[in-house]
């Protein structure tokens, strides 16, 4: 009885007759009993399997072979989910038997903002997609148009670009330490996790202009050159995230709490992956040395010195610790772009899709005749379809375009390997424990921008 | 495996063909395509890009998918997609292949080989459905979906063929080229004009 009902009755007791007063209690029992009749029925009961579609509008399982399960949902404002992913999970028990990811609630419809933007402004809608590592998407995009343009970029230009694409690598792995380490319990990972990457976030900021969606890699080249000194601040950079990832070696690795979350959770196939479309960290974690870098090498990969990182037990902890390893081989990758770094155009001077020099602008005519040109029309591109895929920080990232032979996109598709990624957690999770798919989601490492688009 | 050298259709490759853009019949450069060719008769090569690409009947999508996967060792479908091509114009198809209004396209990945093919089927828009793959690369499972959701294109024998990305109740499918943007109206709080 709530101390309401109290007041109510003592009140009633003063002004009314006890009739009146009787008939009005009668009406709030029944509205108390309707409450907790409401509480019970449509509160934690409607999880059960019967009445399931009520609760879960969006995602239709097959009837079950028994009524003991339950179903749960994460998300998607949990904050584990990295972003807005909202997974439903069958338990028996504490077990999980099956879990679904239900998707869409980023979905921005960028797909359909590309084939209104011409190709010289595409590249700031894709940068968005994988917001962690938007340099993979502009790069993707950009040797995507090039391709259908038959188009080659200077040398220095693509040695800038494999430059940038393994620091946003080493930024978008640190993030995933931090993330990692926070959703296992490990808070003092997180700090130190964020920690270097904002350090790397500085390093692009003073390269690109930006810290995240640098619009930086375009067709035809890059932005602007490199600035004044960044070899200096690059090379700092790298001792910085050395000392860093020696931390969370030490803090992590050995430690027996880590292990046991980590050490033969989640485990997933070579077969299983390859089956479900997964390529990049996780693939690598089942004994599958598979990189594209490597295998179909694009930019000036064959012209640098890496090792390709894997592991055979397709658990958290690979995946853990391959992306620790490909850190230390991206750090590798960027001290030799440094030494390496040839001199020469950041962009092919091809004035039908690179803008002329600023400086040009103010002396001659056709500078700004092609300026203008170029920034209000665009530049076409003949009609065509390709596919490019490259290795993102998540695995293989892919751009389909259409062209029709005017300055946008017919058709842009962007293979996100967040999206593939995202249905391993399948085989992952059965027979896993609840706690364990935080864990498990978390070494999936999606990016629901991606996911979604 | 990760030894194997890179092939001709990989990036970065040389691009020394004179008319990329025209999609001419040639005879196929590539052994895949070429094997395809033999054994199903309706199907069309075409070098886009220095890629191998297959145009197919639709009802030899499972077909074709499955002779990848089991003869040609194409581990992964990479990447199912379609394309709308409703209000495209001077649409360049190889001789043989009807155009219809959508066109469904999968990449698949070979990494015993390392190559890559594409195939394309034409999809119309009174009867848009086409066989799913998942039979035979569960990982098509949510680009199929993808699919259905944003084209309308139905894939027969898909486990769950259920909108992913739009909400369940949504009317219409955006990445039709019919289905305009700003078609639902967004009225602002701070808008003076009536909504």
């Amino acid at each position: 009885m709530s101390d309401e009902r109290v007041e109510v009755e003592e009140e009633l007791a003063d002004e009314l007759t006890e009739d009146e007063a009787a008939d009005i209690l009668d009406e709030l029992d029944a509205i108390e009993d309707d409450r907790l009749a409401r509480q019970t029925d449509e509160g934690a009961q409607q999880l059960r399997r019967g009445e399931r579609e009520l609760v879960l509008t969006g995602a239709h399982w097959p009837e079950p072979d028994n009524d003991e399960t339950m179903i749960i949902n994460m998300g998607p404002q949990h904050p584990s989910t990295h972003g807005v992913l909202r997974i439903m999970m069958e338990l028996d028990g504490e077990t999980l038997v099956r879990s679904k990811a239900v998707i869409g609630y980023l979905h921005t419809g960028m797909e359909k903002t590309a084939e209104e933007l011409m190709y010289i402004q595409g590249s700031t809608n894709v940068t968005r997609m994988d917001y962690a590592s938007p340099l993979s998407n502009e790069l993707v995009f950009s040797l995507a148009t090039e391709r259908l343009l038959d188009l080659e970029v200077p040398d220095r230009a693509q040695w800038i670009r494999m430059l940038l694409v393994e620091l946003n690598r080493i930024s978008s792995h640190l993030l995933f330490q931090a993330t990692n380490g926070m959703d296992l319990g490990a808070v003092s990972m997180m700090l130190f996790g964020w920690r270097e990457r904002e350090e790397a976030l500085r390093v692009l900021e003073e390269i690109t202009g930006l810290r995240m969606n640098h619009n930086y890699i375009r067709p035809g080249g890059v932005a602007a050159d490199l600035p004044d000194g960044w070899q200096e601040s690059v090379l700092k950079l790298c001792e910085t995230v050395e000392r860093g990832i020696d931390d969370y070696d030490r803090l992590l690795t050995e430690n027996p709490i880590w292990q046991e979350r980590t050490v033969g959770v989640g485990t997933v196939t070579t077969e299983q992956c390859l089956a479900l479309g997964i390529t990049g960290p996780i693939l690598r974690s089942t004994g599958f040395p598979w990189d594209l870098r490597k295998e179909q090498p694009y930019l000036k990969y064959p012209e640098v010195d890496f090792d390709v990182v894997y592991t055979e037990n397709g658990d958290v902890f690979d995946r853990y610790r391959i992306r620790l390893f490909e850190i230390a081989e991206s750090i590798r990758i960027v001290r030799q772009c440094v030494e390496k770094m040839p001199p020469g155009d950041y962009r092919v001077q091809d004035r039908k899709v690179t803008p002329p020099p600023r400086s040009r602008i103010n002396e001659s005519m056709e500078a700004l005749i092609h300026h203008f040109k170029l920034f209000t029309e665009g530049f076409s591109v003949p009609a065509g379809e390709t596919y490019v895929a490259i290795e993102s920080p998540r695995g293989e990232i892919g751009c389909y375009i259409v062209a029709d032979g005017t300055a946008k996109p017919y058709r842009l598709h962007i293979r996100g390997p967040s999206f593939y990624n995202l249905q391993s957690m399948g085989p992952m999770v059965e027979g896993a424990m609840v706690a364990d798919a935080v864990a498990i989601v978390s070494s999936i490492d999606p990016i629901l921008g991606e996911v979604d688009r | 495996m990760p030894d194997a050298p890179p092939r001709e259709e990989t990036h970065e490759s040389e691009h020394d063909d004179d008319a990329p853009t025209e999609l001419v019949p040639a005879p196929p450069s590539d052994e895949v395509a070429a094997a395809i060719l033999e054994r199903f008769d309706d199907a069309r090569f075409v070098e886009s890009h220095t890629q191998p690409v297959v145009y197919l009947d639709r009802s030899q999508w499972r077909d074709v998918a499955e002779f990848l996967r089991d003869e040609q060792q194409f581990t992964m479908c990479v990447d199912v997609t379609a394309v709308d091509f409703l209000t495209a114009v001077g649409r360049s198809l190889p001789p043989g292949v009807g155009p219809e209004r959508f066109e469904v396209v999968a990449n698949f990945l070979s990494h015993a080989r390392n190559r890559r093919i594409r195939l394309i089927a034409q999809v119309p828009a009174t009867d848009a459905e086409i066989a799913s793959l998942t039979p035979l690369y569960p990982g098509v499972n949510f680009p199929e979906r993808e699919v259905f959701d944003l084209f309308g294109i139905d894939f027969v024998d898909h486990p769950d063929m259920t909108r992913i990305l739009m909400p369940d109740d949504w009317d219409g499918h955006p990445l039709r080229k019919d289905d305009h943007p700003a078609r639902v109206p967004v009225t602002f709080k701070e808008d003076p004009r009536p909504s």
